[in-house]
């Protein structure tokens, strides 16, 4: 990788990591693992299944709060602060600057989910008190949940170049709601005929699907996920990313910082 | 070419390629979930948890479970297998989210009781589905008529699809014909009459496309069994009479029992056997007929839909 754009996203890593909001973020993210046993407890021969529904649900949520939470805030902050013309006449181009925030952010991320998950296999543990075979698709459902994290964490990034930050949470936050039911929005558009039904299909294909990269229904109930499906989802994800961070470096070229 | 220019290109060329590539891939990925968006619809079957997460927003999450009902019974249509094992769950649970989603129970009471390839076999779910929908909305007499429908059509019970045409009948906003079907339930009177003004009034009455034309294909096969019922009967009185069967239609169309030659809707003439048992001329071309079949051949079914899901809904 480029040093420059590693110095951004190292930088933005340790900024992150030094945020307060984001360890609050993620003790309460390991609270809601704890609430899990406690669910998981009182729910007969389902504890299981609701530890995996719960902690990966908190551990997708609060993901995606962090990342918009962050994102968000990545250029504006720089511009309040100033320290961006600092960076800029390092000399780091501009482009540089969004792609590196992009991987510093995303960065962040891993190592969240990371601890996260950590949270969700002990509470596995110990509603199993063991780990069995299908516990790996709960490690495949994690992945997804990061590939989900990459495309909110670009998008959250597009719109800051533009956007106020408070917009940027808006918009960032309303695309993850409708790509969470980009599926239905499919039906929707299937059963619509002429040019609504054109229209309706585009809007469904360009909206980024995040329901195509939620696997947690399927392996809380132990369902093996196909080789093939983890390799498109992937694809998907990076592509995606690079078409919100190509439309964030594009804008912010263009964008008069003075 | 200045580097700010090189950097706009290049942006502008990968995210081009990029927006091609994810929808190529979602495609793709679209292809590998559908088979499985029905199962995972209902890993949560229970209504009321359903119910807590939406919010309160009940209509659109009834809605969607409602759409996810059509696409299912599409696809599975579609594909061929018969297997519809989803289908009453997903209407059980968009009826639960929301009782007053009236194509529903429609839907159900005429895709849920046909045997597969048609419809799920699953009579008894049919019946649950419009007992529950008209306890909740004990006004409408079109759950009333679909109740008679499927006691009838499917269980042959004519007190109770009396019962409940009798009752719909009694409404103050009904159909004309309830009162009608309410009587000749009772008098187990005039089957093939009773069975045409049912599905006619299932026509007249539904603006789904797929509930329409599934009708017309039944007042078709009505017409051709009733036609067949009635020659077999000219037949048997020409032997009686003459002593043989006829060697052909015109023989007893000669001997006065019939006038011209009988076709069935499709326009061709109907065919008398050597053993004066009446066949259409191609057994396939009429879906749903149980009579003037060849020996031991079952009753057609319509072919699978293509494209799925085009047509429906009637929301």
């Amino acid at each position: 990788m480029n040093s420059r754009i590693g110095f951004v996203a190292f930088n933005t890593f340790r900024e992150a990591v030094r945020d307060r909001v984001l360890y609050n973020l993620i003790a309460f993210a390991l609270m809601l693992s704890g609430a899990a046993i406690l669910v998981g407890e009182i729910s007969i021969d389902i504890e299981r299944l609701v530890v995996v529904n719960l902690g990966l649900t908190a551990v997708s949520l609060f993901g995606v709060v962090i990342a918009i939470f962050i994102g968000i805030g990545l250029v504006s902050k720089e511009i309040d602060k100033r320290t961006l013309y600092t960076v800029l006449s390092r000399p780091v181009r501009r482009w540089e600057f969004v792609v590196g925030k992009f991987f510093g952010l995303t960065g962040t991320l891993v190592v969240n989910t990371f601890f996260m998950a950590l949270g969700v296999f002990l509470a596995l543990l110990y509603v199993a008190h063991r780990f069995q075979n299908m516990d790996f698709w709960v490690l495949v459902a994690l992945y997804f949940i990061v590939l989900q994290f990459f495309i909110v964490c670009a998008l959250a990034l597009f719109f800051s170049t533009f956007s106020t930050p408070l917009m940027s949470a808006v918009f960032t936050f309303a695309l993850f709601v409708i790509g969470s039911l980009a599926e239905d929005l499919r039906g929707f558009a299937r059963v619509t005929q002429g040019v609504a039904g054109w229209i309706a299909t585009g809007i469904a294909y360009v909206v980024p699907n995040f329901s195509a990269l939620n696997i947690i229904g399927a392996v809380a109930h132990g369902d093996p996920v196909a080789g093939r499906l983890i390799l498109y989802s992937t694809i998907y994800a990076l592509l995606y990313s690079t078409i919100a961070i190509s439309g964030a470096v594009l804008i912010f070229q263009h964008r008069n910082l003075k | 070419m200045t580097a700010g220019r090189r950097v706009n290109l290049v942006a502008t060329v990968v995210l081009s390629f990029s927006l091609a590539g994810a929808m190529a891939i979602l495609h793709r990925i679209d292809h590998m979930r559908r088979l499985t968006e029905a199962q995972e619809a209902l890993y949560i079957r229970s209504p009321n948890v359903l119910r807590r997460m939406s919010l309160g927003y009940t209509g659109l999450l009834a809605d969607i479970y409602w759409t996810r009902a059509v696409q299912y019974f599409g696809e599975q249509h579609y594909s061929g297998t018969g297997d519809f094992r989803l289908l009453a769950p997903l209407l059980e649970v968009t009826t639960e989210l929301d009782p007053r989603l009236f194509p529903a129970y429609e839907f159900g009471a005429n895709f849920l009781s046909p045997k597969p390839p048609s419809g799920a076999g699953l009579p008894g779910a049919a019946l649950s589905l419009l007992k529950y929908g008209v306890e909740h909305n004990p006004n409408q007499w079109r759950l009333y008529y679909n109740l008679g429908f499927v006691y009838y059509t499917e269980f042959k019970d004519y007190a109770k699809a009396a019962d409940a045409f009798a009752q719909g009948a009694k409404l103050p906003v009904t159909n004309e014909y309830m009162s009608i079907l309410a009587a000749r339930m009772a008098q187990h009177a005039g089957e093939f009459d009773t069975a045409r003004m049912l599905w006619r009034i299932t026509y007249e009455n539904t603006k789904d496309a797929r509930i329409r034309q599934n009708a017309v294909e039944h007042l078709l096969a009505l017409q051709v069994d009733e036609q067949v019922t009635q020659l077999d009967e000219v037949v048997q009185r020409y032997r009686e009479k003459i002593g043989r069967f006829p060697a052909s239609l015109g023989d007893l169309e000669r001997a006065g029992f019939i006038r011209g030659t009988p076709t069935d809707p499709t326009g061709h003439p109907y065919k008398l056997m050597s053993d004066g048992r009446i066949e259409v001329q191609d057994p396939k071309a009429i879906y749903f007929i149980t009579k003037g079949l060849p020996p031991g051949m079952s009753p057609p079914q319509p072919p699978h839909e293509s494209p799925p899901d085009s047509k429906s809904t009637s929301k």
